[in-house]
């Protein structure tokens, strides 16, 4: 059995609970709904602030590119220019596709060991489905993202209103006396943001190597992620939260005027409390790989380290073994040998 | 010393964990596995802490009674020293990318020679000890105490990675398990828990100038043998120079190339090249016994004793006054040199921009550590003409060539060593794509794990590396793998003979040197290893 994602599991599970006994029953939605999301933004901002700052604040004192191609050196010889980049611009273009195009993990293989007439054969074939899948996830995620921005502008911004209609292109008109889906029109990204989570986290559990790796930090955002987006689709689908009353609620944030409408019901403030976790969250945990990336030594550093010269702020004199140590040393050795010195003997 | 297993056994890998979790499997140190531990006196002689004698395999490890202090306060300082340290403790999504890219993890299936986990093997103790929520959430965030079980683990794990950075080519943020196992080894060494093949090679290259502690004498010697071999097949002496103050080149390789075969072979090749260019452009080269080594065993002990070894190379070159440095054949070295030397020791403003007197090429990649390699300068040689070259001398050859890790992925020295290959030798192919180039596999016994007694750790990290041999060898004859490490020329004949029967290894300026046609030579037999060349078999012509 597996305990780090039962006890993840557990954990959003209680979370969900707590937030719904909370508003359901002891009626806090002053707390789920105004202290709490305030709260939460205010840490989310200052502690991944401070965890970029954390990091920024220890020197590079080497440059250590990982090259990953033909570096440039005889004019006649063609230099990988992204993949071995030796100017400014050429680590921007190399960052940009590791930041959007997650381009190290696209050259992703899996090994694999196979018997033939002369012995085993180890082979490397390109492995796509985890690049398809990460993709899916942080993209889906940042336009389901961007959609609720609706909810925090008045009035609503074009290129919100152009991503929601590009989003949901695929609208289904189907309707029936239980369900009426398509009438709000389905958007793309929710789906595919539950179906990558879903996948990320089979392979967590369906893969022996991954699993033997996983641990309960791994599991938890996966499940919280999950929930945000089930909670989010029930909404929107089945239970037909009031979305005017939701606006109004964010807007009153917003504007730092905080109302709570009587209409929104309790699955809202289940969600929105999932969110808040997920906020504060955020900077405590690997999730800070957001961050993280843009500052990797591996990948932002130009490699031309032969043609110019990076200083370390905290170089310091170390002890060597000096070249007249080394000749008071051998030198009556040196001197048989015919090897020039800079003393002769006394 | 361990009884290595046949390579029918060897082999059969099991890639799948077991059930238990790796936080409750204790290490088991392994005979064959494992490095012996250090000599005292050689970390006695670089002033090391902690000196003393130990045995892995002892319940005991005779550590100073305040060692978890010591390991603590190595590693706040290390978070604050260096950002890859730092951001590489706290980035890490355990994707699983890495995971089957490690050359160990393939020859052995222990999940902990998977990348991720021998990070977390240190993250886990960072997060323990350094992180909120490791503090408040313990092993539920990931976090472990510290304990003596976990310091052996952290030994037998951070002397199995070669540091060859292989998985950092995969990682979505670029997290290099090489800078983790860096600064594992750094920690180690506070608590004097180094292993003798890096320590007694630093010592020696401190005071004696190379690894393998030839005094300046015997290094003469050495090389003269070489100048009655070399004069044996050409009828030529090839001069060689030392210490030579006023030399246009200081060149530095590794002592490796001086001692044993097939290196060897690859050293006389530097002289008759050096030769060559004496008689026919007058360009004057030097060696040095005083900074003969180009390697540097320091780099796998701690970033100062990298610096104290390799301060040798410019100190050097500064006093012989000559223009540039010219650099041998070697894969970590060529790290050093590239993302190292300069930033420590430099700037090496006494000498010049490297140019090539005779080609006019100035090697603007090496503007500022004023250092060249020699596959660039033979490259940059051969492609202006300036070599007369007699590539049938190789026709025996089917060559195949081995990325040196370090040169590939800390610098990107690929096509330099392969233009160079294609013009000496007639016949060569490369092995397939992901096990070359940025993508190539370690020989398995780099970073100083290439000693006697853990040869079944060399043969099962090297695996993936002789099984791409072995492709080649079955689909197109191969029978040489060139190679630019001294190293790899150590560590892959014992490979190929266990893995890929019937390949020989080669360095590069040993097929230069076949090719090379001396000015005054006499009519060659043999190559450099006195095997007759092609069409000088004895009567049978092909």
């Amino acid at each position: 059995m597996n305990v780090h994602y039962l006890f993840s599991l557990i954990a959003v599970v209680a979370l969900c609970l707590i937030a719904f006994v909370g508003v359901e029953w002891l009626g806090l939605q002053a707390l789920f709904g105004v202290v709490l999301p305030y709260a939460a933004v205010l840490t989310f901002v200052v502690a991944f602030w401070y965890r970029v700052w954390s990091w920024a604040r220890s020197p590079v004192p080497f440059r250590i590119p990982t090259t990953c191609g033909q570096q440039k050196s005889l004019p006649w010889i063609n230099a990988a220019k992204i993949d071995n980049p030796t100017t400014t611009g050429a680590v921007i273009v190399r960052m940009l596709l590791e930041i959007f195009c997650f381009r190290s993990l696209f050259r992703n293989t899996h090994m694999s060991f196979h018997e033939t007439g002369t012995g085993v054969r180890i082979t490397y074939r390109w492995e796509i489905w985890l690049w398809v899948f990460a993709m899916a996830f942080h993209y889906s995620f940042l336009v389901v993202l961007l959609r609720h921005m609706r909810f925090f502008f008045e009035p609503v911004p074009m290129v919100i209103q152009l991503l929601e209609n590009l989003d949901s292109f695929f609208r289904i008109e189907w309707m029936s006396s239980v369900v009426g889906i398509g009438l709000p029109g389905v958007f793309v990204s929710g789906l595919v943001l539950l179906a990558a989570v879903t996948f990320l986290f089979l392979r967590r559990l369906l893969s022996p190597k991954i699993r033997y790796i996983s641990l309960a930090a791994d599991y938890f955002p996966l499940f919280l992620i999950m929930a945000i987006a089930l909670t989010g689709i029930m909404m929107r689908y089945f239970l037909k939260t009031d979305i005017v009353g939701v606006k109004s609620l964010v807007w009153g944030l917003v504007t730092l005027q905080p109302a709570l409408p009587e209409t929104v019901g309790s699955l809202f403030y289940v969600h929105l409390f999932l969110v808040t976790v997920l906020l504060v969250y955020f900077p405590f945990s690997k999730l800070m790989h957001m961050g993280g990336v843009f500052l990797s030594p591996t990948r932002n550093l130009t490699t031309d380290t032969r043609a110019r010269r990076h200083v370390n702020p905290w170089n310091y004199p170390v002890k060597v073994h000096t070249y007249e140590e080394y000749e008071d040393d051998f030198r009556e050795k040196m001197i048989d040998a015919g090897l020039p010195v800079e003393k002769e003997q006394e | 010393m361990a009884d290595l297993p046949k390579a029918a056994e060897l082999i059969k890998i099991d890639h799948k964990p077991k059930a238990k979790g790796w936080m409750e499997t204790p290490v088991n140190i392994r005979p064959g596995m494992y490095c012996y531990a250090a000599n005292p006196k050689s970390l006695d002689y670089m002033g090391f802490p902690n000196v003393r004698e130990w045995n892995p395999l002892d319940q005991d490890w005779k550590l100073p009674n305040n060692w978890k202090e010591i390991l603590f306060e190595g590693i706040r300082e290390r978070l604050g020293r260096f950002r890859s340290f730092k951001i590489f403790m706290d980035i890490c999504v355990r994707c699983g990318a890495c995971a089957d890219k490690c050359h160990f993890f393939i020859g052995t299936g222990d999940p902990k020679n998977m990348p991720v986990l021998r990070a977390e093997l240190l993250r886990s103790v960072y997060r323990n000890d350094f992180t909120m929520a490791g503090k408040i959430l313990g092993k539920i965030a990931g976090a472990r105490p510290m304990t003596l079980d976990v310091l052996k683990e952290w030994w037998y794990y951070f002397f199995q990675c070669t540091e060859c950075r292989r998985c950092s080519v995969f990682c979505p943020y670029g997290i290099d398990t090489a800078e983790i196992t860096i600064m594992g080894r750094e920690l180690l060494n506070l608590l004097g828990l180094n292993i003798d093949w890096i320590a007694t090679p630093v010592a020696n290259c401190f005071r004696m100038g190379n690894h393998l502690g030839i005094q300046p004498h015997a290094f003469k010697d050495m090389l003269d043998f070489f100048e009655d071999d070399i004069e044996e097949l050409t009828g030529l002496r090839m001069g060689v120079q030392y210490n030579k103050k006023g030399a246009d080149i200081l060149f530095i390789t590794p002592s490796g190339d001086v001692f044993a075969d097939p290196g060897t072979y690859t050293c006389m090749g530097y002289m008759m090249l050096f030769y060559y260019l004496k008689q026919e452009y007058g360009l004057d080269v030097t060696w040095s016994t005083y900074a003969s080594e180009g390697g540097n065993f320091g780099f796998f002990t701690s970033h100062e004793t990298m610096k104290r070894l390799n301060a040798k190379m410019y100190a050097e070159a500064k006093r012989l006054g000559v223009k540039w440095i010219l650099g041998g054949e070697c894969g970590h070295m060529w790290r050093v040199i590239t993302q190292y030397m300069d930033t420590m020791n430099g700037p090496a403003d006494f000498l010049e921009v490297p140019k090539n007197p005779i080609t006019g090429t100035v090697f603007e990649n090496a503007r500022s550590t004023k250092m060249v390699h020699i596959s660039e300068f033979t490259a940059d040689l051969i492609r202006h003409k300036k070599l007369r070259l007699d590539p049938s001398r190789n026709d025996n050859l089917k060559v195949t060539f081995h990325d040196s890790c370090n040169p590939s992925r800390g610098m990107g020295l690929l096509d330099e060593p392969r233009y160079v290959i294609q013009n000496v030798c007639n016949n060569f192919c490369d092995m397939p794509p992901n096990t070359i180039r940025e993508n190539t596999f370690c020989c398995g016994s780099g970073s100083g794990l290439n000693a006697g007694e853990n040869m079944e750790q060399r043969m099962a990290g090297g695996l993936p590396r002789a099984n791409a041999v072995k492709y080649v060898q079955e689909k197109h004859g191969v029978n040489m793998l060139a190679t630019i490490c001294a190293v790899d020329r150590a560590a892959l004949p014992d490979l190929m003979k266990y893995w890929v029967p019937g390949v020989a290894v080669t360095g590069l300026h040993e097929l230069v040197a076949n090719a090379l046609i001396l000015p005054g030579e006499k009519e060659r037999e043999t190559d450099l290893r006195q095997e007759p060349l092609p069409g000088m078999e004895d009567g049978t012509d092909e």
